[in-house]
């Protein structure tokens, strides 16, 4: 058997003969019904989407903390003014001993 | 005088009123567009209720996507790409081994396929035959083998326009063709085999 002409042959036959586009009775009143309907609450897809949505804020707020604890030192303090001031105040009571007793 | 009720709205007035939350300009394109969209999904599904399912899942698919349409290219383009991409998905989801052997065809296949084995330029033109035999075959290819043999030899349309429709890329079509075409005449080999060759 001619396989060639046997594919060649097929294939005419399925051009010739479309399947039909009858649509079944009431088909779109269907559609609109499920439109209409209010969706199924999805716990799974709420929960996804609220953290995607609050990956971006909380992306900003990292990055503004960052950027505010590494200029803000750089600009008015150095580290050692940061500790002498700490030093300072836990020895106040001690330095002015004197007045208080 | 006409009456403007009756007055048909264009496709692009309806998409905008649906856009704009009137859920109820949707149906006149339903009933537009609806038997296409069935006569595609008869293509790839052969049970009425699987049908059934492909067209509605397009079209809510149309509804709740219906923003992403740019309005460059007609409506229809848009809802046929959206039909024959669930198409592919249904035949991936229901890719199961359909073989079908010699002895599962009615006679008047056999018959058929008898007469065209003895005769080939003067086989009889049975349509139902014909018919029985290439849903067999098409049913054993894979679901991209299917797929573009349904839209370039069945359907007759171009390199391009399938790759439009399916989202392949027009190298990608034209592989997947000639490896779809080479695994139909194994499965028609197969099938005929046993009996003719």
């Amino acid at each position: 058997m001619n396989l060639a002409e046997l594919q060649k042959n097929l294939l005419a036959a399925a051009r010739a003969n479309p399947p039909s586009d009858d649509v079944p009775y009431a088909f779109e009143q269907r559609i609109m019904a499920q439109l209409a309907a209010k969706p199924a609450f999805d716990l799974l897809a709420t929960w996804n989407r609220t953290l995607w949505r609050a990956a971006v804020p909380c992306v900003a707020v990292t990055l503004l903390l960052g950027a505010w604890s590494r200029f803000a030192h750089r600009a008015d303090s150095p580290r050692e003014t940061l500790a002498a001031d700490l030093e300072s105040s836990l020895y106040q009571p001690f330095d002015n001993s004197a007045e208080t007793w | 005088m006409p009456n403007s009720a009756i007055v048909e709205r264009t496709d692009a007035e309806l998409i905008a009123a649906v856009l704009a939350g009137d859920t109820a300009s949707f149906e006149p394109l339903l009933k537009k567009y609806q038997p296409r969209v069935f006569a595609t999904a008869r293509r790839y599904a052969r049970r009425e209720s699987e049908v059934e399912d492909i067209v509605q899942e397009v079209f809510l698919k149309a509804f709740h996507k219906l923003h992403s349409f740019r309005g460059d290219a007609p409506f229809e383009h848009w809802l046929m790409r959206l039909a024959v991409r669930t198409c592919y998905d249904f035949l991936r989801a229901h890719q199961r081994n359909r073989e079908t052997a010699f002895a599962d065809f009615t006679d008047q296949t056999t018959d058929w396929l008898d007469h065209f084995a003895a005769d080939p330029a003067n086989a009889s033109d049975n349509a139902a035959a014909a018919r029985e035999l290439v849903e067999a075959v098409l049913a054993q290819l894979s679901p991209s083998a299917r797929m573009v043999i349904t839209l370039l030899e069945i359907e007759d349309r171009s390199v391009k326009e399938v790759a439009a429709l399916t989202g392949w890329s027009v190298p990608v079509v034209k592989i997947r063709a000639f490896r779809a075409r080479a695994q139909m005449r194994k499965c028609l080999e197969k099938l005929a085999g046993g009996k003719y060759l």
